[in-house]
């Protein structure tokens, strides 16, 4: 098991050509991923690490029944290249693109819930199940095969907790990196109720950060839905208001958004959120 | 970024908003002396001006030339009054609150309107606000757009207007990849005018690409946040000295967050973001450099990024700027052993976790340690 990503995702990956795409198509090979092949509209015909590049999405589905992408065109194309496979039938899109306007992408979250799948997204690292395969730009030196479910809004300080994990001898069933905008196509809800069902996961940590009201509405869905044990760690405690810190979604508004109130709620839902990034593993194990 | 207030009226007008008749000064000498009795309103990217003193009212040219001088170079929130706008005061029946705002969690665009217009939304009690998500392609029904009115206590003629200027609002709204959109007050003259008295606007950062004809943000931003903006590095300038330099955006909260956990404060945070190319390494740390601070904790986790290339990056910027500040890094990750070891012979103090180096820094800040 583990959730979104496991031997059965056939992946395209959209910008398979650029500099990102080659490296990280060749990384995604290397963790075990299933790449059928790529997208890059004019550069039909040519191939990437061995892996046919297609013009369009239909195209690709059409000759490799393709059913997962990565995304990783820059962002002036980003909207039309999630359209294009949304269009082609793709069930689960991974847009690692960053700065893409918010309107579009509540216009191609809004797309695809209406036609069934999901996104991940945009401005994210992507998801990786040890073991079984990552669509996205996560490192592949920090994971190990383990039962806990990682999700978080960030990039770099999920590695480390990630890693920090591993070093502790424990590991991950799969890590989902939700990203760092303000409208994402998967929430921390959303990853929850997958972890909740998923008998490989048997803990759950949450790296949350300033801005929304994501943290809080994870709490209380935890809370009333959860059974299996959650962990928490929120980035931003020394924001100032009002300031963008680095993610577009990072913005404290008003008195809206601080950790102060992110912990607050986590801990009354009975999680325990941790100082320091690297403390989630003592955490897991009853040692703090 | 926030639209100021004058600009974003010029938006209003464009779309057939009204607004109240008025004009911008720079300095008092420029007030006109007609349309008495005027508002005399400081023009800066943040709110909380009122609070502040920086909105005021004048009966004579004489008056509103002493508040706009009293205005104009004021500090708001750390930002300096540059621009002052004259408008002219309204003879006020009704004030109402129209807005609309992405809703994050939902994924949906919300509008908000209620007839409690002038002060705080958000103190205003919620059986008091009408507060409804629809889809971006979608707008309101005609139904919702009935509930509206219905909630801004309005009668006659006056629902008609607010639901076309709701209308309008909205077509800005999505014409110029608005996350905010607000009036308060929307107000109803006794005159029986609807009028915007005041304009909030503010547009996606990541849209600005597609809206060359914005006018560019004033003062939003310090120089160095500029400047680093134009580099594509994610810069803030914070109150402590300790600059920090970290790669992605949690981590680089998250070192400042380690700052106060052990006494210190954070005065730059600095997003490296997924690099290790030493130009962009050198570009950051020049940057750091003219934001002068009295310390500089580098914290680096190497994934796809390889601590060696930063590592490499960071000794020749530093040989190359006369860095003074001491540097103090954390590094981890993909070839943290040769990146430890390029920092140690080049002077830096290399500590082994993000605790150990958040005291270092502190200490050799002079802070609580």
């Amino acid at each position: 098991m583990a959730i979104l990503v496991d031997h059965d995702n056939k992946v395209l990956v959209q910008g398979i050509t650029g500099h990102q795409g080659q490296y990280h198509t060749q990384a995604m090979l290397n963790f075990g991923t299933n790449i059928v092949g790529g997208v890059t509209p004019g550069k039909g015909g040519q191939e990437v690490h061995g892996k046919p590049v297609f013009n369009t999405v239909q195209e690709a589905v059409d000759a490799t029944g393709a059913n997962s992408t990565c995304v990783l065109v820059p962002r002036k194309f980003a909207f039309g290249a999630v359209k294009d496979a949304i269009e082609a039938g793709i069930h689960l899109h991974v847009v690692i693109t960053e700065h893409i306007p918010v309107h579009d992408v509540m216009r191609f979250v809004r797309a695809a819930i209406d036609a069934g799948q999901q996104v991940i997204g945009p401005n994210c690292p992507g998801v990786a199940s040890p073991g079984k395969g990552k669509i996205g730009i996560l490192p592949d030196n920090i994971f190990k095969q383990g039962n806990v479910g990682v999700v978080s809004r960030s990039g770099t300080l999920t590695y480390e907790i990630v890693n920090s994990i591993s070093e502790y001898g424990l590991g991950q069933s799969t890590c989902v990196g939700l990203g760092g905008d303000p409208v994402t196509g998967t929430s921390f809800i959303d990853a929850l109720q997958m972890f909740e069902a998923d008998p490989e996961t048997k803990q759950m940590v949450l790296v949350g950060e300033i801005g929304g009201s994501a943290e809080e509405e994870a709490a209380a869905y935890v809370k009333d839905n959860v059974t299996k044990p959650v962990f928490a760690y929120i980035a931003g405690r020394s924001a100032p208001p009002g300031k963008t810190m680095g993610h577009a979604g990072a913005i404290i508004s008003g008195s809206k958004g601080d950790a102060a109130s992110k912990t607050a709620a986590l801990e009354a839902a009975g999680i325990a959120v941790a100082e320091w990034p690297v403390d989630i593993p003592r955490l897991i194990l009853g040692e703090l | 970024m926030n639209v100021m207030e004058y600009s974003a009226k010029e938006m209003f007008q464009q779309y057939g908003i009204p607004t109240p008749d008025g004009y911008t000064i720079t300095s008092p000498e420029e007030v006109q002396e007609v349309m008495f009795p005027v508002v005399v309103k400081a023009q800066v990217q943040t709110g909380g001006r009122g609070k502040a003193g920086g909105i005021k009212f004048a009966a004579t040219t004489e008056e509103a030339r002493r508040m706009a001088g009293e205005i104009l170079g004021m500090d708001i929130k750390g930002h300096t009054v540059r621009r002052v706008l004259i408008e002219r005061r309204l003879n006020v029946n009704m004030e109402l609150y129209l807005g609309y705002v992405v809703d994050r969690s939902a994924r949906k665009i919300r509008c908000i309107a209620s007839a409690a217009g002038g002060m705080d939304i958000e103190s205003v009690p919620k059986d008091r606000l009408f507060s409804h998500p629809f889809d971006l392609e979608d707008f309101m029904s005609d139904t919702s757009l009935d509930r509206m009115v219905e909630m801004l206590g309005l009668c006659g003629i006056h629902n008609d207007a607010t639901k076309d200027l709701a209308k309008r609002l909205y077509q800005l709204f999505t014409e110029k990849d608005a996350t905010l959109v607000e009036i308060n007050p929307l107000v109803i003259t006794h005159e029986g005018e609807l009028i915007a008295a005041d304009a909030k606007l503010v547009i996606d950062n990541d849209a600005l690409w597609r809206h060359t004809d914005l006018p560019a943000p004033e003062d939003e931003f310090t120089p160095l946040e500029k400047r680093a903006r134009a580099e594509g590095i994610a810069f803030v300038q914070l109150d402590g000295d300790i600059g920090v330099i970290a790669n992605g955006a949690g981590l680089t909260m998250a070192t400042l967050d380690a700052l106060k956990s052990v006494g210190g404060e954070g005065g730059v945070f600095l997003d490296l973001g997924g690099t290790d190319d030493p130009e962009q390494v050198k570009k950051a740390f020049r940057l750091m450099k003219d934001a002068k601070p009295k310390v500089v904790l580098l914290h680096i986790f190497g994934g796809i990024t390889k601590c060696d290339t930063v590592a490499i990056g960071v000794r020749d910027v530093l040989a190359e700027e006369c860095f003074e500040a001491p540097v103090i890094a954390r590094i981890k990750g993909r070839n943290e052993g040769l990146a430890r070891q390029i920092l140690k012979d080049a002077g830096l103090i290399a500590a082994k976790s993000l605790q150990e180096a958040a005291k270092l820094a502190t200490e050799a800040e002079g802070g609580e340690c």
